[in-house]
């Protein structure tokens, strides 16, 4: 061993020493430092992996959608701006789609009723495709019963059941039920030749705005939104969420630096009476230095590897389960699906510079005030 | 200093807290390989998602179901917070986690015609 290193072995002995007659205080110590790290990391993984989903998943969104608006408000669009959209150079397509919500008298649930755009996923007359959580939320007896719906009291709609969509895609689709266009009109009562809105295929991405204006001039009451303004939506939210939630915890991390600044300067007279007896039997200035930043060190890393990994597990093999309720809401149907586990160096290294360099800072301060004193004048 | 023989019991202690350091480490970087591992079934359920995204023609999440206005925050109407009843504003904590337009409202220009607009 150099002599470098043996020195580093023996002041980190002795930290520890040190620190084990202080045992409550540095204990406790760690695990509040561990909980705000915890709770900050978790925000950090969870809306990091959200986001992530939600760029992923949404990509093979509609590169636009365009709403009629009328008074103000959501209008159903008439069948004709399909071709007057698609006649626009440079659109590959566009689509009326069918979708509304309803309101389930028996669960309490809100459903979102579509009718899809690809044939292979049309179910036959009186059938539809169900999301994953509607026979869980209408404990359905057995897998592939019919669901009855009840429009108003009196009134009974039965679809069978076509297939079910899977837990997996449970993100995008676990309120869902697909059923065929004329099932579609036949229950809310929509007369032929009108749409909820229409999807715009477009090849050349470079070309939206382009067509969004000639689209404008067309039919200028309608609203306009493309797909990168959906993934948008969707980055804010959670950007937001995990802004609040760390605000949130800015509270906490806030009390945890005045608990660390006050410990590290307030320098109980134990410690200093301690600093002054190391200087007094020959220690010098570098040597109770050095024993202060291991001190730091063990603290702050220590609770950074306890928080961070916890937080992990929080995540995403708990789902969550501290943050899931805000989310949550008060939803009837929410998805069970699983996040992607994802760690982010940048993040973490982030994370780590914010919570551990700090802390070292906010102790290392008041030590060399005390350690550039006279030995004799601390111990008194 | 330096010369001072270490006290076992210090020493122990020291390997002691260097192997939960180790053992910190080792689950964050077990965490790390997890995340890697799990990545192709990710990619997979996901994949599966878009395909549905693509085939069904979604917009959105199915994350706040709670409401009408809650179901397509890409879609919504700005106005269609009061639809329900008139306190039904903040209702639902949905309501709250979402930021208001980061362009913020009252921007357009008015003009007679789309050239002076542009101007």
């Amino acid at each position: 061993m150099t002599p470098g290193l043996r020195r580093q072995r023996a002041l980190a002995e002795y930290t520890l020493a040190a620190m084990a007659r202080r045992r409550g205080k540095n204990i406790g110590l760690v695990a509040v430092y561990a909980a705000v790290v915890f709770f900050v990391a978790s925000a950090m993984l969870f809306s990091a992996a959200l986001r992530r989903e939600a760029a992923i998943v949404l990509s093979e969104a509609p590169e636009l959608v365009v709403q009629n608006l009328l008074m103000g408000r959501h209008e159903l669009m008439p069948g004709a701006a399909v071709e007057t959209l698609a006649g626009i150079r440079g659109v590959a397509g566009a689509q009326g789609r069918l979708w509304g919500y309803f309101y389930d008298r028996v669960n309490g649930a809100n459903y979102t009723l579509m009718v899809p755009f690809d044939p292979a996923l049309i179910p036959p007359a009186g059938a539809a495709i169900f999301g994953e959580a509607i026979p869980r939320t209408r404990d359905h007896p057995w897998l592939g019963a019919p669901l009855f719906l009840s429009r108003h009291p009196g009134d009974l709609v039965r679809f069978n059941a076509a297939g079910q969509l899977t837990a997996a895609q449970g993100l995008v689709s676990s309120d869902l039920i697909l059923i065929g266009e004329a099932d579609f009109r036949a229950f809310f009562g929509l007369p032929p030749e009108v749409y909820t809105d229409i999807a715009v295929t477009i090849r050349n991405p470079r070309e939206i705005d382009t067509i969004v204006q000639k689209a404008e001039a067309l039919l200028p009451d309608a609203r306009f939104v493309t797909r990168d303004e959906i993934l948008r939506t969707y980055q804010k939210i959670f950007s937001w969420r995990e802004g609040i939630l760390v605000a949130l915890a800015g509270a906490s991390i806030l009390a945890f630096a005045i608990f660390a600044a006050e410990k590290a300067s307030g320098l109980s007279a134990d410690e200093a009476r301690e600093i002054g007896i190391l200087k007094a039997i020959g220690w010098d200035m570098r040597d109770v230095i050095a024993m202060k930043l291991w001190e730091g060190g063990l603290v702050s890393v220590g609770a950074f590897l306890a928080g961070t990994v916890a937080a992990y597990l929080h995540v995403f093999a708990f789902g969550a389960a501290l943050f899931a309720p805000v989310l949550k809401g008060w939803s009837v149907i929410y998805p069970d699906f699983p996040l992607a586990p994802e760690i982010d160096g940048i993040e973490m290294t982030a994370l780590f510079f914010l919570t551990v360099l700090p802390y070292l800072a906010a102790t290392l301060v008041p030590i060399w005030r005390i350690a550039s004193a006279d030995p004799d004048q601390v111990m008194r | 200093m330096s010369g001072r023989a270490p006290l076992p019991r210090a020493t122990r202690r020291l390997r002691l807290v260097l192997a939960l350091f180790g053992a910190g480490l080792a689950a964050l970087a077990l965490e790390a390989a997890h995340a890697r591992l799990s990545r192709p079934a990710a990619e997979l359920r996901m994949a599966a998602s878009a395909e549905l995204v693509r085939a069904a023609g979604l917009t959105d999440l199915a994350l706040f179901t709670e409401a009408r206005h809650s179901r397509n925050p890409a879609l919504a109407d700005l106005h269609t917070a009061f639809q329900d009843a008139p306190m039904s504003f903040g209702h639902f904590p949905s309501g709250s986690f979402a930021p208001r337009p980061a362009a913020g409202f009252g921007k357009g220009t008015l003009g007679f015609d789309a050239d002076e607009v542009r101007r």
